[in-house]
């Protein structure tokens, strides 16, 4: 195909379709996907092209969704569960949780569960309740699960493959806010691999970290910081578990500063888990302590508060002074 | 009588019987009754071999006597806890050896005899509740899954595994077991619920013990639980489960229909959990022991062996081979229990992921070397 400019929302549409090209065990099952392809319309199209079996519309239950996808993986199938929006995968919590995640080592490897659960995640979409939520440290928290979060059209057109791709169970978060924005991909080229961060934007002076829909947010606090002389570094995490903290460490090594950006609540999010890592690794690079800029400690708020809520431009250049002023 | 007195009072969920936990039922499929007498049903015939029905004793007879030495292995401190499978034997007998070679099933925690006709090893069960294992066997080539404890769950997977059985266009069933108590689960319901709209080959088989450990059926059920089925949308029945004729008829029925396409049944096997829920449980503080005696009275592998012994299709020779069978399965158990090695300490680590991660790699070094710098190394 060569190179087209492309949404992340339709790379996602081009990946999983070359997923279900690729691999004929590979299916897509949620609520909604088939006929009206998605409340977002990732998956506009696929069942008209691979039929009712390998598309399904299921009925209205996230766990029945996840559940029966652990049935199907132990038959040899590989599914793609969509769930409709962050706060409806809690229904699911317990098959995620119990089951899809321990599965392989309650079996000492007999059994794989290669389920790539979708979740359009975050905020700033002027929505109802539970439908602006990052419930990534759950996850992240789940030993057997494994964790990424895109941040472009480019990992999400591969990302979505590889997910597919591997054999481990996988919480794929889209920063559904961001499904609309374009980027070139080049379909020919030799992709990252998944579980890898990025430096996305060389500097001297703060590291700044981000992931999903906040790498957006970094990059142009960057851009605001550099006008008032400031070099920032940022780095895409693109995986949440595992941590590649590597790349981080070597950044905050030249840096002695490094804040961390995610919509989800500060208290025991990414950021407290990152925060420890870098000082851990890093303690004698340290100018100032590991600043954390994220969602209040709150329920997600109601729509017209959520610019209040989430981490923006400004609030991470404040954290930036901030680690600065040590 | 109040309100609250109103709506909690209990619907006597068997419209007819003196008490919703005891055997005498409308509605039981039986082919042998408690007294060993064979009894034709209208519905539900078997054709069953004389070297069969002396098999099903032996099989009754045999998970009996392991679940004896294992509820004693527990006594002794030789395992962490047991779920005791008596008085369900025929119930787990009769679903297990219904099944096909093909056929997978999805047990909860009990399904002891269920593993035994699957040909699990039963030490391979007793590393379970040792804690040194999560089951040893493996679950698609024993066409029995691993067992699961969160209340229900497996339903699902069953339903899962019978809608990727349907998609290979494969000619074989799925069981999904369940206790009375899982029926109030959402995900119970929700697999009836994609079962039935996907008309997927499983047949959900609930032991109906009469108690989810101390509360009883007409907590959870205002139904009796094979109705339910039919708002699903699917055929519910229910067999006596302490007869293991009636369980396999019902059970090869509803297991034939699911390979041919008539999508998914309810079975209901009616039985009761003649001991506690598992070691850790007094039965004597929720149920009366009148009770317990009236199903003694039914008790499922001593109408067979009634039945057995009058007809001639066995005799005191046979009864006694079964017997020193038994004695030298408990030593086997016995000894292959107390010789279990503790699985190595790294184990932990080595199955968490297909593909190992870096950070629980370094994890797992760590652990080594911590260990490794006590004198003496490995401690």
């Amino acid at each position: 195909m060569g190179i087209e400019t492309l949404t992340i929302g339709k790379a996602l549409n081009l990946g999983l379709r070359r997923a279900m090209e690729d691999d004929a065990k590979v299916m897509l099952m949620g609520e909604d996907i088939g006929k009206l392809g998605g409340v977002f319309r990732i998956t506009d199209g696929l069942q008209k092209d691979f039929g009712e079996d390998r598309v399904v519309d299921t009925p209205l239950a996230e766990a029945g969704i996840l559940g029966t996808a652990v049935g199907l993986a132990m038959r040899g199938y590989r599914p793609v569960c969509e769930i409709q929006f962050d706060g409806f995968v809690f229904p699911a919590y317990n098959q995620i949780v119990t089951q899809v995640a321990k599965i392989h080592a309650r079996s000492k490897g007999a059994l794989r569960m290669p389920i790539v659960i979708r979740i359009p995640f975050g905020g700033g979409i002027g929505a109802v309740e539970h439908h602006s939520e990052s419930p990534e440290a759950y996850f992240a928290h789940t030993p057997g699960l494994k964790v990424v979060a895109v941040s472009n059209p480019v990992d999400a057109y591969w990302g979505i493959q590889q997910a597919i791709a591997h054999p481990d169970p996988i919480v794929f978060l889209e920063p559904k806010r961001r499904y609309w924005e374009k980027a070139e991909v080049d379909t020919d080229a030799t992709p990252d691999p998944l579980f890898r961060s990025r430096v996305v934007r060389g500097g001297d002076d703060v590291t700044v970290l981000a992931y999903g829909p906040m790498v957006k947010t970094a990059l142009q606090a960057a851009e605001a910081a550099e006008e008032e002389g400031r070099s920032l570094e940022v780095v895409d995490l693109r995986t949440v578990s595992p941590l590649d903290l590597d790349p981080v460490y070597e950044s905050v090594r030249r840096t002695g500063r490094c804040v961390v950006v995610h919509e989800a609540a500060v208290t025991l999010g990414l950021g407290a888990e990152i925060a420890a890592r870098v000082t851990e690794n890093c303690f004698h690079s340290l100018e100032a302590p590991v600043l954390r800029v994220g969602g209040y400690d709150t329920p997600y708020p109601p729509s017209k508060l959520e610019e209040e809520y989430l981490p923006d431009l400004d609030r991470v250049l404040d954290a930036v002074d901030r680690s600065l002023g040590f | 009588m109040t309100a609250l007195r109103q709506a909690t009072e209990v619907v006597d969920p068997v419209p007819g019987a003196s008490s919703p936990h005891l055997p005498q039922q409308p509605d039981l499929i039986q082919l042998l009754t408690p007294e060993g007498e064979r009894v034709e049903h209208p519905e539900y015939s078997l054709d069953i071999s004389d070297d069969e029905l002396r098999g099903l004793y032996r099989d009754l007879a045999l998970v009996r006597r392991w679940d004896v030495e294992a509820t004693a292995l527990q006594r002794q401190g030789e395992l962490g806890i047991w779920a005791s499978l008596l008085g369900q034997e025929a119930a787990q007998i009769g679903a297990g050896r219904a099944m096909a070679v093909d056929d997978m099933a999805f047990p909860t925690y009990r399904e002891h005899g269920v593993a035994w006709a699957r040909g699990v090893d039963p030490l391979h069960v007793m590393s379970l509740f040792r804690g040194s294992d999560n089951g040893g066997w493996n679950p698609v080539e024993r066409g029995f899954n691993l067992y699961t404890i969160v209340i229900g769950s497996q339903c699902l997977h069953a339903t899962g595994y019978a809608m990727g059985v349907q998609r290979d266009g494969a000619e074989s069933a799925v069981l999904a077991f369940l206790g009375d108590g899982a029926t109030s689960q959402g995900e119970v319901n929700e697999a009836m619920i994609f079962a039935a709209s996907f008309a997927a080959p499983v047949v959900f088989f609930c032991q109906n013990n009469q108690y989810a450990i101390s509360v009883p059926i007409e907590r959870q059920a205002r139904v009796p639980l094979f109705q339910r089925a039919a708002g699903f949308g699917f055929p519910g029945v229910r067999v006596d489960g302490n007869d293991v004729l009636a369980v396999l008829a019902v059970t090869r029925a509803a297991l034939a229909a699911a390979r041919e396409g008539q999508g998914p049944t309810f079975i209901e096997a009616f039985t009761y959990r003649m001991g506690a829920h598992t070691t850790s449980d007094d039965p004597t503080r929720y149920r009366l022991a009148s009770e317990l005696e009236e199903w003694k009275l039914r008790d499922p592998i001593a109408r067979l062996k009634a039945y057995l012994a009058r007809t001639g299709i066995a005799d005191h020779a046979f009864f006694d081979s079964v017997d020193a069978e038994g004695d030298e399965l408990a030593a086997r158990i016995r000894s292959g229990t107390l010789e279990m090695a503790d699985p190595p300490a790294t184990s932990m680590f080595d199955h968490v992921y297909a593909e190992q991660t870096p950070p629980l790699a370094a994890q797992r070094a760590e652990f080594v070397e911590y260990h490794a710098s006590f004198e003496g190394g490995d401690h």
